[in-house]
């Protein structure tokens, strides 16, 4: 305050030094006076960025030096990668065991069905007694064969069942692995809102632009997209208020 | 009915191969990428091409103008099985000349009433 009094002193001093000299016409002594004051104003200016400079230093320095902001570029950020590669693999190999179990049992069930009603047909003539006694010998070697069948194929569609039961235990895991990377993206988040905040915090939220050029993938609800379809049905409007 | 299935995934290519399967169509190949399904198409007699559309390599909608544009392809009816759902992308589906278009995740149900709409529209 006591500085500023003194600046403003000075100040005063020679705007009335400057009157004078205009007073009485001495243009030349007017002008040097002018860029006297001018310079006072540039000096100030000059210690304001200066001390600005050094304060965004100190900061910028200090965020850099956050154990923690090192600690996420060098460890976590390449372990999140790691995890979220292991959970494409774990999802990629749940679904091939329960698609190989499937493949294995759609052709068993489908044999077992065309088995049974071809045997279903041959019991019905049994039954209304259109069957000779050679006939019938057939059938019953037939369904003893059928039985055993279905059997063993029960046997191996419990086992395939069961492997596609435990093929869903990536569930549990992949879960655990991407709440912890949803944890570090929470802890980046903090940072650079940090950051932000150092650099003047006056940077304009920009709008997410919509490039229809960028492939947007799947539709996550609660997530921005543009203008995106949200099921089969938009998609048919769509398609058919193009003519289609 | 030869059919060509196009997905850089090999676990969704197996649910539509098992799909197409249960509809009755029993001869199906498979390719990851444009770049890879454009020469089969070229020389392997397909009647039928169901197609992603992101893609490394070529994406679906390149390969879908690159058969609208090549005279022994053009009239391939051609089925968009896709995650990409935004209005102007179906948009540009569709003047590609697209001839069905299908948003993951989907049912059997719509396969089945996409895949025999196109057909009833291409043989009628």
């Amino acid at each position: 305050m006591q500085e500023q009094t003194e600046t403003d002193q000075i100040r005063l001093e020679m705007a009335r030094t400057l009157v004078a000299h205009l007073e009485v016409g001495e243009n030349k002594d007017a002008d040097r006076v002018i860029g006297e004051l001018a310079e006072i104003k540039e000096n100030e200016l000059f210690t304001e960025v200066g001390r600005l400079t050094r304060e965004l230093h100190e900061a910028i320095n200090g965020f850099l030096l956050d154990s923690r902001v090192s600690e996420m570029t060098q460890v976590d950020i390449p372990d999140a990668k790691e995890r979220l590669n292991y959970v494409i693999s774990m999802t990629e190999q749940s679904a091939d065991r329960t698609l190989t179990a499937v493949e294995e049992s759609l052709p068993m069930v489908e044999a077992l069905d065309k088995q049974a009603g071809e045997l279903l047909a041959e019991w019905d003539k049994f039954r209304s007694r259109l069957l000779t006694k050679d006939d019938f010998r057939g059938l019953s070697d037939e369904l003893a064969a059928f039985l055993q069948q279905t059997q063993s194929h029960s046997k191996s569609l419990h086992d395939n069942l069961s492997n596609v039961l435990m093929a869903q235990d990536f569930q549990d895991l992949t879960g655990q692995i991407i709440r912890k990377v949803i944890d570090l993206v929470h802890d980046v988040e903090e940072k650079l809102v940090k950051l932000v905040r150092i650099t003047g915090g006056k940077l304009e939220v920009g709008k997410k632009v919509d490039d229809p050029a960028v492939l947007e993938g799947p539709v996550v609800p609660g997530v921005e997209q543009g203008d995106v379809v949200t099921n089969q049905d938009d998609v048919d409007d769509l398609l058919s208020s193009l003519g289609f | 009915m030869k059919i060509l299935i196009v997905d850089d995934f090999s676990t969704m290519r197996r649910i539509i191969k098992n799909l197409l399967r249960d509809l009755g169509f029993t001869n199906t190949q498979e390719a990851d990428d444009g770049t890879t399904a454009l020469p089969m198409l070229q020389t392997g007699n397909f009647d039928f091409l169901v197609s992603d559309w992101n893609m490394p390599g070529m994406t679906g909608i390149d390969l879908l103008r690159e058969v609208r544009a090549d005279a022994k392809l053009a009239g391939l009816p051609v089925l968009m099985v896709t995650a990409e759902s935004k209005r102007e992308q179906i948009i540009e589906a569709a003047q590609a000349g697209v001839n069905g278009y299908v948003v993951k995740p989907f049912t059997a149900g719509t396969l089945e009433e996409k895949i025999s709409k196109i057909f009833e529209r291409v043989e009628g």
